[in-house]
């Protein structure tokens, strides 16, 4: 079976900035994949190609057997790509149920069926509690949450979570990681870009690791994090020796 | 709580259409003209203005230039009942339709403006609409369009004995505007243009098609603007450049909305409630035109109510939310 998600030899140049160079990975379905490195590696660069943001300066991008690279983001969307931002975007003047109305909309072309859907996922994702409170009332930790609610209800195949876990409290972050693998199991392919190594390491099946805009190593977690290469990228020369 | 969603729509509806029933029953005790024509304008204001809060209030594309539509409407009727004798009534539609597609039309190129950008090129298009009007001579140029009277009439759309017709029509284009709010807050459209104008990256990434969502937006508000423009034509039976495409009508859309609460389904029926009364009363108290005094007045109650109820009159009816987090 071919990848759910595959970019081949990416490039993307901001003037005479390299961001990403060559960069060619997959995501298999049914996986959760961590996409890490330290800062400036090209992540967030990376995963705005992959949500179409920009299209890419060179190189393509195929989800599910598609070439996306040309593809706007909310044709992605429709194509089973959803995404939550670093910074959350809630919409503030909205309720949290209408912030997830608006995504199951992508599915449910009737009102009452989009409604419905919104609900579940708000079950799904704990915060069915808070659904007739406005956006802008919610505790920072919830408003993650609801980002990720919203891209759950447009149904899809794929979810980027855009350092989802990052600036919780350790029981937050709990709470999270459990939810992205009840999301996981709900059969739905996770690619998260994360920098606190400790929570993702445990939580991905396969980490991808980036420096300067290349893939520096992929594998099995527990291999990623003793590769001299990953350390020396992380904590400079004097650390790579003694590992 | 999606009983509580159903009822509040259904709430809506009942008070709306109360609300009509009572209008609709003002010209049976209101006898004097000039109050009838405050109740008219009042009515026409609502609905002008809830059209605006369309595009400019639910999509969060604010603009000051919606003084073309009207003006548009208002030509395009008279343009072809003078030059072709075609009745108002098609007129109309004709305005709506020409309206929409010239609000579509310049969507295009400035639907990729963010902001501020967006609200300077709508205020510069419609004033270089007024020049355009002042120079062409086939539309009257300057002196504008005097509409001829030719007897009162339904089918010709004018009414010279009594304002009462005019009345009725204007209920109905309130009502018209209100209801098609009413229908769109629970679209598809309505969720569109909300998340749109909340947050337009957020939107896309969750399959918006916003570009799409702004032009649907201006094409709805643009055409019942331009009916308004097309009924305000035969209401005053004489239009110039000035008096139907003026920067003041762009303001007095927007007004209401922005004082009774934009982006809300009752804002603009409030507001104009309250502000086009209070125009027409202190420009009558303080005579003469120019004066200004009622611009200072309505001036400072906006600046007053804006700085005490930030979302606006609306806010004074909505209970407050429990907003207690849980943790």
């Amino acid at each position: 079976m071919t990848a759910l998600l595959e970019t081949r030899g990416v490039w993307q140049r901001f003037g005479g900035l390299v961001a990403n160079s060559d960069v060619s990975i997959s995501v298999g379905r049914g996986e959760i994949v961590g996409l890490i490195g330290p800062n400036g590696a090209g992540k967030s660069t990376l995963f705005n190609l992959i949500a179409g943001v920009l299209p890419p300066t060179q190189g393509s991008i195929w989800f599910d057997g598609e070439d996306v690279t040309k593809m706007p983001a909310a044709a992605r969307c429709q194509r089973g790509v959803g995404r939550t931002f670093q910074v959350v975007k809630s919409f503030e003047t909205m309720t949290v149920i209408d912030n997830v109305i608006v995504g199951a909309l992508v599915r449910n072309t009737v009102m009452r069926e989009a409604r419905r859907k919104a609900h579940e996922v708000l079950e799904f994702t704990g915060l069915a509690a808070r659904a007739d409170v406005l956006a802008s009332d919610l505790v920072p930790a919830e408003k993650r949450r609801l980002e990720v609610a919203r891209a759950l209800a447009t149904e899809p195949k794929l979810l980027l979570l855009d350092e989802v876990l990052t600036g919780l409290t350790p029981t937050e972050a709990q709470t999270g990681v459990a939810l992205v693998r009840k999301v996981r199991d709900a059969g739905i392919t996770v690619l998260m870009v994360e920098h606190v190594m400790e929570i993702v390491m445990p939580l991905v099946d396969r980490a991808i690791v980036l420096d300067l805009g290349k893939v520096l190593v992929e594998g099995k977690p527990n291999d990623v994090v003793r590769d001299p290469k990953v350390i020396k990228a992380y904590l400079g020369d004097r650390h790579a020796v003694g590992a | 709580m999606d009983k509580n969603f159903a009822a509040r729509r259904r709430r809506d509806l009942i008070i709306a259409a109360v609300l009509a029933a009572i209008a609709a029953l003002t010209p049976l005790f209101v006898k004097d003209v000039v109050v009838q024509n405050v109740l008219i304008l009042t009515l026409m204001y609502a609905g002008l203005s809830q059209s605006w809060n369309i595009l400019s209030g639910y999509c969060g594309q604010i603009s000051l230039g919606h003084a073309l539509y009207f003006g548009l409407g208002a030509y395009t009727t008279e343009l072809l009942f003078t030059k072709f004798g075609v009745l108002p009534w098609f007129g109309m539609l004709a305005g709506g339709t020409v309206s929409a597609l010239i609000a579509m039309g310049l969507g295009y190129p400035f639907f990729r403006l963010r902001g501020h950008y967006f609200v300077i090129a709508t205020i510069v298009i419609a004033e270089i609409g007024l020049l355009l009007f002042h120079n062409w001579e086939w539309a009257g140029a300057a002196m504008g369009i005097t509409i001829p009277i030719r007897g009162d009439s339904w089918l010709k759309f004018q009414f010279a004995r009594s304002k009462v017709p005019y009345f009725y029509f204007a209920l109905v284009l309130c009502c018209i505007a209100w209801l098609v709010t009413w229908w769109l807050e629970d679209s598809k459209w309505g969720f569109w243009w909300r998340a749109v104008k909340d947050n337009p990256d957020a939107a896309e990434s969750l399959g918006v098609d916003v570009f799409n969502s702004k032009m649907g937006a201006a094409a709805v508000s643009a055409f019942l603007v331009a009916v308004g423009g097309s009924f305000y034509a035969q209401f005053v039976s004489y239009i110039d450049p000035e008096s139907v495409m003026g920067f003041q009508f762009s303001l007095l859309m927007a007004l209401p909305a922005v004082l009774g609460g934009i982006g809300t389904l009752w804002g603009p029926v409030l507001g104009a409630a309250i502000l086009i009364p209070l125009t027409e009363i202190t420009r009558f108290k303080f005579g003469g035109s120019g004066s200004g005094v009622d611009l200072i007045i309505y001036g400072t109650l906006i600046v007053l109510i804006s700085l005490a109820l930030p979302r606006g009159l609306v806010s004074l009816f909505s209970r407050p939310k429990k907003t207690g987090a849980t943790r």
